[in-house]
């Protein structure tokens, strides 16, 4: 009968989530590393691990909303570079530190806004455009930065509050991942994102306005790059033109991808996007640790994503009984 | 059909469309009625999808007059028509694939609780209920529209307008691509919103025999125009063909 599902297809649709291979791996890779190397599971590493996990978790947020509604945004890196900027000279201003953080948020916001019209009114394909305003975006902070880093303002405490402080980028990250995976399967926003993502024509026809949809997760995915860099910063201590850029962007789609989103829009998931997160951070982490060279350990993330992308695509055939 | 239906809910009168210099429909008229099923059959560049177009309000008419319900109407915009109970069933293109089929039937007209929450639990139950009243047989309301087959899509399409209070429900090729079974199972569909007798119900069609089976009326247009219209019970697949045929021997010989 309709409506009700029994245990088994209970049992059934757990396995056919697209997290629970992933999770699978978190977990041996976790195994793995906590037995090759007696500190991977110390609290002193445990706090570095979870440094790693951070930014490319909240960024992820952003780039699983575009993803799942049919675009992706290269420039967020650029962002996360700007924002800190924007924040330090706006202080140094007299707009203080909270008038620096909303005009910096502000000045995120407005980049979204920009990828977004682009995209979506003018129709150029968002790979083209965020591409564009990687550079553009890149240029004007080493231009108004001069090319070089300067001390992030603010006291100890503001430092420890949003960044600094042991787990606390983590906790951020945490409670964005909450409210953002909320807002994705419990709010019209992200239902129709989805709409909007697996078919477009389908969404449209019934009445939903895709471009508000679009242009508005450009504007989340510029803002969550911009207090990713602000979170980065007042950790760091230091604000640097050339912080984030394409590596966090890349890490950040990685890791939703990992997590199962699709890249041809219509599915995807935050928790996911959190455990793709996680995993990135530990390769990475039980690498250094075990001190294998970064060389070595980007050849291990191409892997893995292939690795992971493959299972996915496979993995979720086998589940839906051979159907694609 | 039967007694019920005598209550008029579409009628279009001499409607022309022109595109440009191009004329793709000159002077159509048609009615439907209240739990009345019409038919209409044409080759492509009938016009077929051009009228249809005319009464979901995506295009205006060049000249011409619809009444919905008996009142004079001039339908502004899709929202316009579907506010009249005007809903299109397209083919295979209303559905989102990768969302389960109770999100599908509340698309846009999303039940929330009170803090604007989706209500998952209220439209889960909704739209088992409806479906069922509806005589739409799903295994669970959370399968994912991808996994269904190409006629339980058609017919959750077809539930959604009818859930969401269709008085005029227009149906795009229905049957097309579907295998006997499945065609057969949305031919009780229409005819179970048929003997219902508040709604009437206008479908696309290519199958001669199929139309006949199902249709209460067929109409037949070719080159914008109608080139035959009545009961399906008093008229056959050879006579239908034999027009065909004798409008493009008028049309070769031109």
């Amino acid at each position: 009968m309709s409506g009700v599902l029994t245990f088994r297809q209970r049992g059934r649709k757990l396995l056919a989530l697209r997290e629970t291979s992933i999770v699978v791996v978190a977990v041996v890779l976790f195994a793995y590393f906590s037995t090759a190397n007696a500190n991977f599971l110390s609290g002193a590493n445990l706090q570095t691990l979870s440094q790693f996990v951070a930014p490319p978790a909240i960024i992820a947020c952003g780039e699983i909303f575009l993803l799942i509604c049919g675009e992706i945004d290269l420039s967020v890196g650029q962002v996360f570079a700007l924002a800190p900027f924007i924040m330090a000279f706006a202080d140094k201003a007299g707009a203080g530190l909270l008038g620096g953080f909303i005009a910096a948020m502000i000045v995120s916001a407005v980049i979204g806004l920009i990828n977004g019209v682009i995209t979506v009114l003018l129709r150029v394909s968002s790979f083209i455009t965020t591409l564009g305003t990687l550079f553009l975006i890149n240029g004007f902070t080493l231009t108004i930065s001069r090319g070089f880093p300067i001390n992030t303002p603010g006291g100890d405490t503001i430092a420890g509050i949003f960044g600094a402080g042991g787990y606390s980028e983590f906790l951020w990250a945490l409670l964005i991942i909450i409210i953002m995976h909320i807002v994705l399967r419990h709010r019209r926003w992200g239902l129709h994102t989805i709409a909007v993502g697996g078919n477009l024509t389908g969404a449209t026809e019934a009445g939903i306005n895709a471009a508000k949809i679009k242009i508005g997760n450009f504007m989340l995915t510029s803002v969550l790059g911009g207090i990713t860099g602000i979170l980065e910063a007042f950790r760091i201590g230091s604000t640097d033109p050339l912080a984030g850029g394409t590596n966090i962007m890349f890490l950040a789609v990685a890791a939703g991808v990992i997590g199962g989103t699709s890249l041809m829009g219509g599915s995807g998931t935050i928790i996911g996007g959190l455990i793709g997160a996680i995993v990135l951070g530990v390769l990475q982490d039980g690498f250094t640790l075990q001190g294998i060279n970064a060389f070595t350990f980007d050849m291990i993330i191409g892997a893995a994503i292939l690795i992971a992308m493959i299972a996915n695509i496979h993995v979720g055939r086998l589940n839906r009984g051979g159907r694609s | 059909m039967s007694e019920t239906t005598g209550r008029e809910a579409l009628r279009a009168t001499d409607i022309t469309k022109n595109f440009g210099s191009i004329t793709a429909l000159s002077g159509i008229s048609l009615h439907v009625s209240k739990g009345e099923v019409l038919g209409i059959l044409g080759d492509n560049g009938a016009g077929k999808s051009t009228l249809m177009k005319i009464i979901t309000g995506f295009h205006q008419p060049s000249s011409g007059q619809l009444h919905v319900g008996g009142e004079a109407v001039s339908l502004a915009s899709v929202d316009h028509a579907r506010s009249l109970g005007i809903e299109c069933v397209y083919q295979d293109l209303a559905l989102v694939n990768t969302l389960p089929i109770y999100h599908n039937m509340f698309l846009n007209r999303e039940l929330r609780t009170r803090f604007g929450m989706l209500d998952h639990r209220a439209m889960r139950r909704r739209a088992a209920e409806a479906l069922e009243d509806i005589g739409v047989h799903v295994p669970s309301v959370d399968e994912e529209v991808a996994m269904l087959s190409g006629g339980q899509r058609q017919a959750i399409a077809i539930a959604r307008a009818v859930y969401s209070d269709a008085k005029i429900l227009l149906l795009d090729e229905p049957l097309a691509a579907m295998g006997a079974r499945e065609a057969g199972l949305i031919i009780d569909l229409i005819q179970r919103q048929r003997a219902r007798g508040d709604i009437s119900i206008i479908m696309i069609m290519h199958n001669y025999a199929q139309t006949l089976e199902i249709a209460d009326r067929v109409m037949m247009m070719q080159h914008g125009t109608v080139t035959f219209e009545g009961a399906a019970k008093e008229t056959s697949v050879e006579a239908l063909l034999e027009i065909v045929r004798r409008e493009y021997r008028a049309m070769r010989a031109r």
